[in-house]
């Protein structure tokens, strides 16, 4: 889960990292009462979305009185920042900035390790920085069980050739900054920019950090995080009965199990589709092992609450899971919505017990559900199905 | 031969006496694997009850640790059933006692756990990883740890490799006709402990197989790493699939590692790597099937 910077900041704080005083704030007048409370001098109010380029898209202003916040509040607030909605805008003290660098750690999937970065070109896009110059980006990995140490930090600010009146600063930032990126489970913490201040002191004037979502036994306090109103409301009540679920663009309802085997189905779909109008998939739903009747319900209940969804393809291999089972979860599913099941259900069983799978479906003959043998086949169907309601 | 695992592996559960680990150890039993042990430090001394491949009752010794267990046992392969929180310590208690193949079937690993254990094995040299968030491995008629069902298919020469549990198995399905020699599920987590290439490398070393079924999805560079290794070492056929051609960006597609982040981790990406490398790889998982059944036919 990426976090807003808001929430990075304060993060940074808890942890003894150096920022400067900023309040969240979703109204105007919040803004004003922010900027107030942060002594009434010039403050900067930022669009608080999840990805980058707010500056250019104008989500970024300077306010020079509690007054003038309010108005910079005003027309950053519901800006539309590349699909983003801003809802929330960060008032922060302004810096006055001497010099500007760069610094990330982050998990290096291909290295199976960590890695730490930094520039002393900060504020910039880094992706072009390393593309154009690599040699201003120091990238040092990180020792997964030695990680980031007083040496360690040094080693790093050397490689990325820091001046001598910031390199003890910047030292002790990176070893706070590596605290953030354990205790709190993170695999991305990125500061950018890493300021020196006209005073020289070193700060985290912004901040990205994404949490891993398989580690919140350990954080309850992370579930707060959660952006609740930009979530997918579909997700949301999916997420409610544990159910994984991601909402896409299509008329082709999905249910499978397995993550794998639901990608795959995906694709089938949508090359299917391209003989049958262009009907694309509708969502991944992936239901996992041991699928029970009620889960099945949910599910259903779930991608028939989509009203793009015009059919849905079930396709299911019986590894663990006994396929007249999953024929039983559908039938009672089907009898657990009554007339809210309304979209045909193109049924693919294969594996484990797959002839009582298929003699249940076959036995309840109910009018919604045709039986497809292959996947390929199935897809075709379903497919075809969604063309035909879309019409 | 087979790879990893064979008919002499001898195999301990941690989490031998948790709901999971009991049916899953049954399975594996029924399937013909030498289950020699558990670890339970709370209930060592005491044996669960299975039945054996021919009916007849098996007691299944618990142990207080993994080191007692491969004391008393001679065990070689340690299979993860332990819960999430608790993974990480199992993980490092097997590589501790030098347990040559640690299988590690628990899903929802924080990958700071996952990261912390691989280094630690890593910096041992004695042990094997495959995991976690995975099935396990299956050498079809010889061993099976984990939790890939045995009754797919019969032993043969295809020697499959996924990140996938169920397009392996699926595919399993598909060329059961055939047979495989070992199928490993290698999971789908960003930092996993073997991978793509590990198995490929496997795979061309075993006389037994002689085509390779590579299975990838979307995130990370994994495959295109894979191709890279099969253009320089890989002389045996290999077919491929990549799942995940629709995802969006930015979206997780079930597996913790499954996202596609700017061009990065793109299907199309890994399926031109993989055919660059003069891979044949298939459209759907039938089309997959049918590109190594070819394969196998004309050899």
């Amino acid at each position: 889960m990426d976090l807003f910077e808001y929430q990075a900041r304060d993060m940074f704080a808890a942890h003894g990292v150096p920022v400067l005083g900023g309040r969240v704030a979703t109204t105007p007048e919040e803004a004003q009462a922010a900027a107030e409370a942060l002594g009434g001098g010039t403050v900067v109010v930022k669009a608080q979305v999840k990805t980058g380029g707010r500056g250019k898209a104008g989500g970024v202003k300077l306010a020079h009185s509690p007054a003038e916040a309010a108005d910079r509040a005003r027309d950053i607030l519901g800006m539309d920042i590349k699909g983003h909605t801003v809802h929330r805008v960060l008032i922060a003290e302004a810096a006055t900035i001497a010099e500007e660098y760069y610094f990330s750690i982050l998990l290096d999937r291909t290295n199976r390790t960590y890695l730490a970065m930094a520039s002393r070109e900060g504020g910039v896009e880094i992706e072009q920085l390393a593309v154009e110059r690599p040699e201003a980006l120091a990238r040092i990995p990180v020792d997964a069980l030695t990680g980031i140490d007083e040496a360690k930090a040094r080693e790093i600010v050397d490689a990325a050739g820091f001046a001598d009146d910031v390199r003890d600063g910047v030292v002790d930032v990176v070893q706070k900054l590596w605290t953030v990126f354990t205790a709190e489970d993170a695999t991305l913490v990125e500061v950018n920019p890493l300021v020196k201040s006209e005073e020289g002191r070193i700060i985290a004037l912004d901040g990205k950090v994404t949490i891993d979502e398989n580690a919140e036994f350990r954080h309850p306090g992370h579930a707060d995080l959660v952006d609740v109103e930009a979530t997918d409301p579909l997700e949301r009540k999916a997420k409610e009965t544990g159910l994984n679920y991601v909402k896409l663009d299509g008329e082709v309802g999905i249910i499978g199990n397995g993550a794998g085997l639901v990608m795959s189905t995906l694709d089938v779909v949508a090359y299917a589709g391209e003989q049958h109008g262009g009907v694309k998939p509708a969502n991944f739903l992936d239901i996992g092992g041991g699928a029970s009747a009620q889960v099945m319900a949910n599910g259903l209940d779930v991608i028939l609450g989509d009203p793009q969804v015009k059919s849905v393809f079930v396709n299911v291999f019986g590894g663990i899971t006994a396929c007249d089972e999953v024929a039983k979860g559908i039938v009672s599913a089907l009898g657990i919505l009554g007339d809210e099941a309304s979209k045909p259900l193109v049924v693919r069983l294969d594996g484990n017990n797959v002839e009582e799978g298929r003699r249940i479906l076959a036995e309840a003959a109910h009018p919604l559900v045709t039986v497809v043998d292959t996947m390929d086949g199935a897809a075709a169907k379903a497919a075809e199905l969604a063309a035909t309601g879309k019409a | 031969m087979a790879i990893f695992l064979t008919e002499s592996s001898k195999v301990i559960v941690q989490g031998l006496t948790g709901s999971e680990g009991r049916k899953h150890s049954q399975r594996m039993l029924t399937s013909g694997t030498q289950i020699v042990g558990g670890v339970n430090p709370s209930k060592a001394g005491q044996s669960v009850d299975f039945t054996g491949p021919d009916g007849s009752p098996v007691a299944v010794p618990v142990f207080g640790s993994v080191r007692e267990a491969v004391e008393a046992t001679g065990a070689d392969v340690s299979v993860i059933f332990v819960p999430a929180k608790f993974t990480k310590a199992a993980v490092i208690e097997a590589v501790d006692a030098e347990v040559p193949l640690v299988v590690v079937i628990t899903e929802g690993v924080p990958v700071h756990d996952s990261a912390e254990f691989f280094a630690y094995a890593q910096s041992k040299g004695t042990s094997r990883l495959i995991g976690p968030n995975c099935p396990g491995l299956i050498s079809p008629g010889k061993s099976n740890a984990g939790i890939i069902p045995a009754d797919i298919t019969p032993p043969g020469r295809i020697g499959l490799v996924s990140k996938s549990g169920t397009l392996t198995y699926q595919m399993m399905y598909e060329l059961s006709d055939i047979g495989f020699s070992s199928a490993v599920g290698i999971g789908g987590d960003p930092v996993i402990g073997t991978t793509h290439i590990d198995a490929l490398e496997a795979f061309q070393a075993d006389p037994e197989t002689d085509v390779i079924v590579l299975i990838g999805e979307i995130g990370g560079d994994a495959e295109e790493r894979a191709a890279a290794y099969i253009r320089e070492n890989v002389t045996k056929p290999v077919v491929g699939y990549v799942a995940g051609f629709t995802a969006p960006e930015g979206k997780t597609m079930g597996h913790a590692g499954a996202i596609v982040s700017g061009s990065a981790g793109t299907a199309q990406a890994k399926k031109e790597a993989l055919e660059a490398a003069g891979v044949k790889v298939g459209k759907t998982p039938s089309e997959t099937a049918r590109l190594a059944r070819e394969i196998v036919q004309s050899l």
